[in-house]
C-alpha cells in the first residue's frame, strides 16, 4: 500500500494530490473539536484560535485526558462520529481556514461542497481505536474551553506524529461514504424484497 | 433480614470489572473481529480497518487502557439475595465508577443535559443505570456494560404498521425494520455492530429487551427457534449490505443479530434497535457471599 506521509500545516497544492482511497500518515498540530466546540466556533468566532486552526486540523474527538502534575497526558483518543457537526463546519472551514477534518463516519454533501470549495479534505480515522491514536500524540500543547465544556469537549492543541488515517472525501467532489452508501441501498432495497420467512 | 457484606471488597470488585470492561474485549468479540479480518483482501481498505481495531484491542489489554474513549453510559445488571441493601449496592458502585473516572479508565461521560456542564465523576441523574434482581443465590453478580453515543445515536424504533417500508406486524415486517436501521447507520455506529432486537412491550422495555440481548455471545442461539430463524436470516441478509468495519465497504457489516420479545399492548407494535458499536464492551463478576 502507497503510504503519504504529510506534515501541517498544509497547503493548497498538498490538498489537491490527496485523492479518496489514499492512506496518510500525518504529523504536526491538530486541534480537538467536537459538538460545543463547533457551536462556540461558529457563535463566537473566537480569535486565540485562529493561528492553530488556519491551514490546519480539527479532529472530531472527545479524548480521555489525565493531569499529572502540571502535565496533561492522552489516555484514549479515537475519534468520534462526524455528521452531528454538519451544520457547522461548511462555516467552520471558511472561518478559520480549515484544510483537514478528520473524524468517523464521514460528512454530508455540504461538508463535501465545502471541502472543493475551501482546498480541504475529510481524513478518516478508525472508530474505537483510541490507544493507537492516542499513542501518536507526542505532547499536549494547550487547552481552549476546558473549564467551560468539561474534557471531551474541550479543544486540545495536540503534537501528533504519524496519526493513520484514509482519506475518504477529496476536494474533487469524490466520497468513499456516498458510494458505499448507494451501493448499500441498492443491496438493502433487494435483500428486502427477498425475504422469505413463515410468520 | 438484613444481610451484610464487606462493602469495601465489594467495591474494589467492581472497580476492577470496570476496569476490565474499558480495557479488554470480550474473546467471542475479538474473534469475531479477527474472523472477520481474515474474510478480506489484504491490500483492501476494509483489511485495513479491521487490522488496526484488531491491534489496538491487543495494545489496550496490554497496557490497561481504554480501549475506546467513548466508554459510553455505564450500565450495571446486579442480581442478588433476599435482604442485601440495593440502596449500598448503589453507593458501591458509584464509588467504584468515581475510581475508574479518577484513574483514567473511563471518561467522565454524565452531562447536565440543560446547563451542559459535565459532573467530571460519570455521576448524574440517571447515571449509571442501575438494574436490581433479587435471586437465590447466596451471591451478588455485576454485569457491566459499556456502550458508547456513537452506537446508541444509530440506536432506533419503529412502530408497525410502518407504511414508508411497507412493513407489516410479522417476520417481514420486523427483518424489514432491522435492514433499514443498519443501512441508515451505515459506519456510524462502528460496524461491524451486533444488533440488538427487541420485539413488543412499550417503547421503553422494547429498547431495555434490546439492550439486554448484548450479554449473549456471539455463538449463543435463541431458545425460540422461530427467532432462532430469524437471527440467522438476518444475520446473512446484513452482511450482504457491503457497508463494511466502520462504513468504508467490505464483507463484514454484523458480527451477530440477538433478538428478544415482550408481551405488547393489542395497539401496539414496536421494533426496538440497541445498535452495538465493535467495541462490545460487556464483563460480569461474582461475589460470593459465604465468609460474611
Amino acid at each position: 500500500m502507497n503510504i503519504k506521509h504529510l506534515q501541517l500545516p498544509l497547503s493548497q497544492d498538498d490538498i489537491k494530490r490527496l485523492h479518496a482511497g489514499d492512506t496518510v500518515l500525518l504529523s504536526g498540530t491538530i486541534v480537538t473539536g467536537r459538538d460545543m466546540a463547533h457551536r462556540w466556533l461558529v457563535d463566537e468566532k473566537p480569535d486565540e484560535i485562529r493561528d492553530v486552526l488556519h491551514e490546519g486540523a480539527i479532529y472530531h474527538c472527545g479524548p480521555i485526558m489525565l493531569k499529572e502534575g502540571d502535565t496533561w497526558t492522552c489516555r484514549a483518543a479515537g475519534p468520534t462520529t462526524s455528521i452531528r457537526e454538519e451544520p457547522y463546519l461548511a462555516d467552520i472551514m471558511q472561518e478559520y481556514g480549515l484544510r483537514c477534518v478528520i473524524g468517523k463516519g464521514g460528512m454530508g454533501e455540504r461538508t463535501a461542497e465545502a471541502l472543493i470549495k475551501h482546498h480541504a479534505v475529510y481524513l478518516f480515522a478508525v472508530g474505537g481505536a483510541a490507544v493507537i491514536y492516542a499513542d501518536t500524540v507526542k505532547s499536549v500543547e494547550n487547552v481552549y474551553q476546558l473549564d467551560a465544556f468539561g474534557v471531551p469537549e474541550a479543544m486540545w492543541v495536540l503534537k501528533v506524529k504519524d496519526f493513520p488515517v484514509i482519506v475518504s472525501m477529496d476536494s474533487h467532489g469524490n466520497s468513499l461514504h456516498r458510494d458505499v452508501e448507494s451501493k448499500s441501498k441498492k443491496h438493502a432495497v433487494s435483500s428486502i424484497k427477498n425475504i422469505k420467512l413463515d410468520s | 433480614m438484613m444481610n451484610s457484606f464487606n462493602e469495601n471488597a465489594f467495591t474494589q470488585q467492581v472497580a476492577e470489572c470496570i476496569r476490565q470492561a474499558s480495557c479488554e474485549l470480550p474473546e467471542d468479540i475479538e474473534q469475531g473481529l479477527l474472523d472477520a479480518l481474515a474474510c478480506e483482501k489484504e491490500q483492501s481498505t476494509a483489511y485495513a480497518v479491521l487490522e488496526t481495531i484488531t491491534q489496538n484491542i491487543r495494545l489496550a489489554k496490554e497496557k490497561s487502557r481504554p480501549l475506546c474513549q467513548d466508554t459510553g453510559l455505564p450500565a450495571f445488571y446486579i442480581s442478588h439475595p433476599l435482604g442485601v441493601s440495593t440502596r449500598r449496592l448503589k453507593k458501591c458502585t458509584e464509588d467504584a465508577l468515581v475510581w475508574a473516572t479518577e484513574k483514567g479508565y473511563l471518561r467522565p461521560n454524565a452531562v447536565d443535559s440543560v446547563f451542559a456542564i459535565n459532573s467530571g465523576t460519570n455521576l448524574g441523574i440517571g447515571i449509571p443505570d442501575l438494574h436490581f434482581t433479587e435471586w437465590n443465590k447466596n451471591e451478588i453478580q455485576v454485569k457491566c456494560l459499556l456502550k458508547g453515543g456513537g452506537s446508541e445515536n444509530v440506536s432506533t424504533q419503529y412502530s408497525l404498521p410502518c407504511e414508508k417500508l411497507s412493513a407489516g406486524r410479522d417476520l417481514k415486517g420486523i427483518a424489514t425494520c432491522v435492514i433499514d436501521a443498519v443501512h441508515r447507520a451505515q459506519g456510524k455506529g462502528c460496524a461491524p455492530g451486533i444488533i440488538a432486537v427487541g420485539i413488543g412491550g412499550d417503547r421503553s422495555i422494547g429498547l431495555k429487551t434490546a439492550k439486554e440481548q448484548l450479554f449473549r455471545k456471539l455463538d449463543d442461539r435463541n431458545n425460540d427457534p422461530l427467532l432462532d430463524k430469524l437471527e440467522q436470516s438476518l444475520y446473512e441478509k446484513l452482511n450482504k449490505l457491503q457497508i463494511g468495519p466502520m462504513g468504508l465497504g467490505g464483507k463484514t457489516t454484523v458480527l451477530g443479530v440477538k433478538i428478544g420479545k415482550a408481551h405488547r399492548l393489542p395497539a401496539s407494535y414496536f421494533v426496538s434497535i440497541s445498535y452495538m458499536c465493535w467495541a462490545c464492551r460487556r464483563k460480569e463478576m461474582h461475589f460470593p457471599l459465604d465468609d460474611v
